[in-house]
């Protein structure tokens, strides 16, 4: 292993402590009574974010506004207790009407069922989220992977438990699997997904795996309204590996980074064809295992697919 | 001068919402209950209207029957097989014996909206009574022990977005003191040719699914052009840092809904006749499930006489906004020989409109629905600038790039509608007595979690204010300001304790809720028998929500404690706080709710105990 190499190794296990520090701190904050010795009325709102987003608030704090306060945070040690008001009744077990809040939902949305044509050949790609469950804890199964010729060449399939531990933030653990042409590989998985201000979606999910592997994943959505229904998406994902697996042509640090841009038209607010550049990058081992294979590491490439959900 | 035609108006724009069938109502039985209104004085007969019952025993039979509201058959869930149901005339002092069937293959309830009666009649399944299974009949009965306009609807599942809902109206014991010629019955609804169930699912996928007036690019630009770009981000920015959408005003539009007037389509144009010089009165109810309506009769001015069944102190409006389950009488004099009823939904995707004539077949012109205008700061915010101006509940308009948002109290005429702010320099003060409400804001410790995507510190209190999309439309707008009930409040105590219940909810997750716990996993609240107490309605969120406690009036009250108006269901706007008595004289078990079913549905519901 070069020198290089073990640094980003060890910069990626940083990240992916990071990312675990992260997922841990809101649930943290959420589990704990946190009570900070402040006024209700002149909380300090720097302190009081820390829960509601904790991937991206810190960047857009300090603004002039003052409504710092108005999301997120913990409760002040004085705040009402939401049950003072019942005197100690509680429900009867017949008596107790079933609404909504106590049932579960399914939805499965493909956000990406589409061929993509590179300057070498088209292959096909699909990335789809399945969610079953209650509002605040359900099971998510995030499913990404290309194919070719009727055959898989490379997917990554996780089943994870989502908990809400903030108003816009998951945090998800459960395990992914990697198969395809090459030797398939599992991994824990620990994350979080969530909506960031200015309407970010994200998801930062960390991963360890056998004989010391670990990987970290990136990724970020944004829906630009052109008009009601056509609608720019950029994408972009990154992946870094904690160390080379040859096997599957990985080195360690970034392996990947794509950036897409799709247009698409919802026909229905469920269902839209759309057309899309990606500009996809290999990097450093990685990069260097594809270059050996006679692959560009980089390159752009033409979507053209569908989006839809139920 | 009115032009009037003969023909449907030419001036209809043409969009799906307006369409539907020219009578719009059920397909099956030919409309019988049009033949028995023709068959009785024609004074009377109006297109759609259903048919009335009277007396003191009473068969109502709920069922699944075949409608065409859009040109696309479906079934409602209907009682007796119209849609609205029958009206039921009661007279105070009566006992009433009210036998409901129930013919469908689920559960059904009958909840009779905002009257007084033994918690066992009231129709909450689960709450007041089991329910009514498949093929089982119930029989309520209790005594009538009001007048006026109110309404009854199941409170099972979604069958009251699928048509199960009718008009009540109470005839004074001791006679009508509002004097009218003519009496009408304007049940405004919304009809989905959807599941409702499965509008919830997308909601829950994608909360802005009926929203398609959202911000885009090309207003962006727009706005770069006409105000500069850092006024065109400034506008922005604090709604798109907060992941709030300033357009988000109704969760479900005309996009899926098509409004009715008792039960009959803008293209049917239910129509109302009178003779010219008749004193007409409306008695105007929203029997929707999720659309404020905004109702105007161009032209006319409407004397409001009633609100929710009690008889308020008359105040003449151009506008009527009637959250979900509100009802007003109104008495208007037209002088054409048509005036339009106009009733555009508050997110101005949709309207429904109906005629006075002075014969059938006539219509007038109806007017365009307004342009939609976004929620502000204030609507966000509520008293934004807390800390500069003391107490002040001024709302900062010069954060909204432009928005008209602010209230012009002069076009309130005499009512005393300015909120005198002053009194609550000393927050601490209002503490120490109850005469009037605390403004020191306290939020559940629930709050601070998923459940909840935004909490208000410094509310508003202007009951005076119109609401998003009616502030300084050029027209007299009604507001809880305006309303004196008559003979102010039957129990003058001086309340005995405060109880501060904060409307929240997460629109990215759609979950609803009361202080930050839905109802799954909510206590219920406990009135003490005989105790006279205060209700604070404190909004977390950026919609209007209607409340409606069942059981007991909500006796509304202003900024200071002064008795304004007895309600059933109280209008909370975004970022506002309403405060209002209650005598809890009923013992039994009651529920709380946001009168937006869905709201309901998902959470924001409370059991309310009085022992």
């Amino acid at each position: 292993m070069s020198k290089n190499e073990s640094m980003t190794m060890r910069l990626v296990n940083w990240i992916v402590a990071a990312t675990l520090a992260f997922v841990l701190t809101p649930v943290w904050a959420q589990e704990t009574p946190v009570a900070p010795a402040v006024d209700h009325s002149q909380m300090d709102h720097s302190k009081m974010d820390h829960g509601s987003a904790p991937a991206a608030a810190s960047a857009s704090t300090g603004n002039a506004m003052d409504h710092g306060n108005m999301q997120g945070g913990t409760a002040p040690p004085d705040a009402r207790d939401p049950h003072a008001y019942a005197d100690g009744l509680t429900f009867d077990a017949h008596q107790h009407m079933i609404h909504a809040d106590q049932n579960s939902f399914g939805s499965l949305l493909v956000d990406r069922l589409e061929a993509v044509r590179t300057p070498d050949a088209t292959h096909g790609a699909y990335d789809l989220q399945f969610r079953y469950g209650r509002d605040y804890d359900r099971a998510v199964l995030k499913a990404e992977g290309e194919f070719a010729d009727g055959r898989l060449e490379d997917a990554h399939t996780e089943l994870l438990w989502s908990h809400a531990v903030a108003a816009y933030w998951d945090t998800q653990l459960g395990v992914r699997y990697d198969s395809g042409a090459d030797p398939g590989r599992g991994w824990l998985a620990f994350g979080i997904q969530g909506l960031a201000p200015y309407w970010f979606e994200i998801e930062a999910t960390a991963y360890v795996g056998d004989e010391g592997r670990s990987a970290l994943r990136l990724h970020a959505e944004y829906e630009l309204l052109l008009t009601q229904k056509l609608v720019l998406q950029p994408r972009l994902e990154a992946n870094f590996y904690g160390q080379k697996d040859a096997e599957r042509h990985l080195g360690a640090g970034l392996s990947h980074l794509t950036f897409g841009l799709r247009l698409r038209y919802e026909i229905l607010r469920e269902f839209a064809p759309y057309v899309g550049v990606e500009w996809a990058g290999q990097y450093g081992g990685t990069a260097d295992f594809a270059e050996a294979a006679g692959e560009d590491a980089s390159q752009i490439r033409w979507v053209a697919g569908l989006r839809f959900w139920y | 001068m009115k032009r009037v035609t003969n023909t449907p108006p030419v001036a209809l724009p043409r969009r799906r919402f307006i369409q539907g069938l020219a009578a719009g109502g059920l397909a099956l039985g030919a409309l019988p209950w049009l033949g028995a209104a023709a068959a009785r004085a024609p004074a009377a007969t109006a297109l759609g209207t259903a048919p009335v019952l009277t007396g003191t025993e009473f068969d109502l039979t709920i069922a699944e029957t075949a409608v065409n509201i859009t040109g696309k058959p479906r079934m409602a869930t209907t009682i007796n097989g119209t849609m609205p149901g029958p009206t039921l005339r009661f007279r105070e002092g009566d006992i009433v014996t009210i036998r409901v069937t129930n013919r469908l293959s689920v559960d059904t309830s009958i909840h009779w909206h905002g009257i007084i009666l033994p918690y066992q009649m009231d129709g909450v399944p689960g709450v007041s009574f089991p329910g009514i299974a498949p093929g089982e009949t119930f029989t309520y009965q209790f005594k009538i022990v009001q007048s006026g306009t109110y309404w009854y609807h199941s409170h099972s599942g979604m069958q009251e977005q699928k048509g199960m809902f009718g008009a009540i109206i109470i005839d004074p014991a001791r006679g009508e003191t509002i004097r009218a010629d003519r009496d009408y019955i304007v049940q405004l609804s919304d009809w989905t040719d959807e599941n409702p169930h499965r509008i919830l699912s997308k909601l829950k996928m994608q909360s802005d699914y009926y929203n398609f007036n959202q911000p885009t690019a090309g207003d962006f630009f727009r706005d770069v052009g006409s105000m500069g770009l850092s006024a065109a981000l400034a506008r922005r920015e604090m709604w798109n840092q907060m992941r709030m959408n300033p357009t988000d005003m109704a969760d479900v539009s005309a996009h899926t809904y098509t409004f009715l007037i008792n039960g009959v389509t803008p293209a049917g144009n239910w129509t109302g006749l009178f003779r010219p010089g008749e004193k007409v009165r409306l008695r105007i109810i929203n029997a929707g499930a999720m659309t404020f309506f905004d109702v105007r009769i161009p032209g006319l001015k409407m004397t409001v006489v009633q609100a929710d069944g009690q008889n308020v102190e008359p105040v003449e409006v151009d506008e009527i906004r009637l959250g979900v389950a509100e009802t007003y009488d109104v008495i208007v004099t037209p002088k054409d020989e048509a005036c339009t009823i106009f009733a555009q939904s508050m997110d101005r995707t949709g309207f429904v409109r109906g005629t006075l004539a002075t014969r059938a077949g006539l219509s007038a012109p109806v007017p365009a629905v307004d342009k939609a205008e976004p929620l502000t700061m204030g609507d966000m915010m509520g008293a934004m600038d807390h800390s500069a101006h003391g107490a002040a509940a001024a709302v900062d308009h010069s954060m909204h790039g432009g928005a008209p948002a602010a209230v012009d109290h002069s076009m309130h005429g005499g009512a005393p509608a300015a909120v005198d702010h002053s009194a609550h320099a000393g927050m601490a003060a209002a503490a120490t007595s109850l005469a009037k409400p605390s403004t020191t804001v306290r939020h559940a410790r629930t709050e601070y979690g998923p459940s909840t995507d935004m909490r208000v510190d410094t509310p508003r209190t202007n009951l005076d204010d119109p609401g998003v999309g009616l502030r300084n439309n050029g027209r007299r707008v009604l507001t809880y300001a305006d309303l004196r009930t008559v003979g102010g409040s039957v129990d003058k105590r001086i309340p005995s304790r405060e109880i501060e219940l904060h409307l929240t909810g997460n629109m990215e997750r759609y979950v609803w809720s009361f202080d930050g716990v839905e109802f799954g996993k909510s206590t219920p609240i406990h009135f003490r028998l005989g105790e006279r107490l205060r209700v604070i309605l404190h909004n977390d969120t950026m919609m209007t929500h209607p409340i409606h406690l069942h059981g007991m009036w909500s006796d509304l009250e202003s900024p200071d404690g002064e008795f304004l108006v007895r309600k059933h269901t109280v209008n909370v706007q975004p970022a506002q706080r309403v405060s209002f008595l209650v005598t809890a004289d009923a013992p039994g078990q009651w529920v709380w709710h946001c009168h937006l079913l869905i709201h309901m549905d998902t959470g924001m519901f409370r059991q309310v105990v009085v022992s």
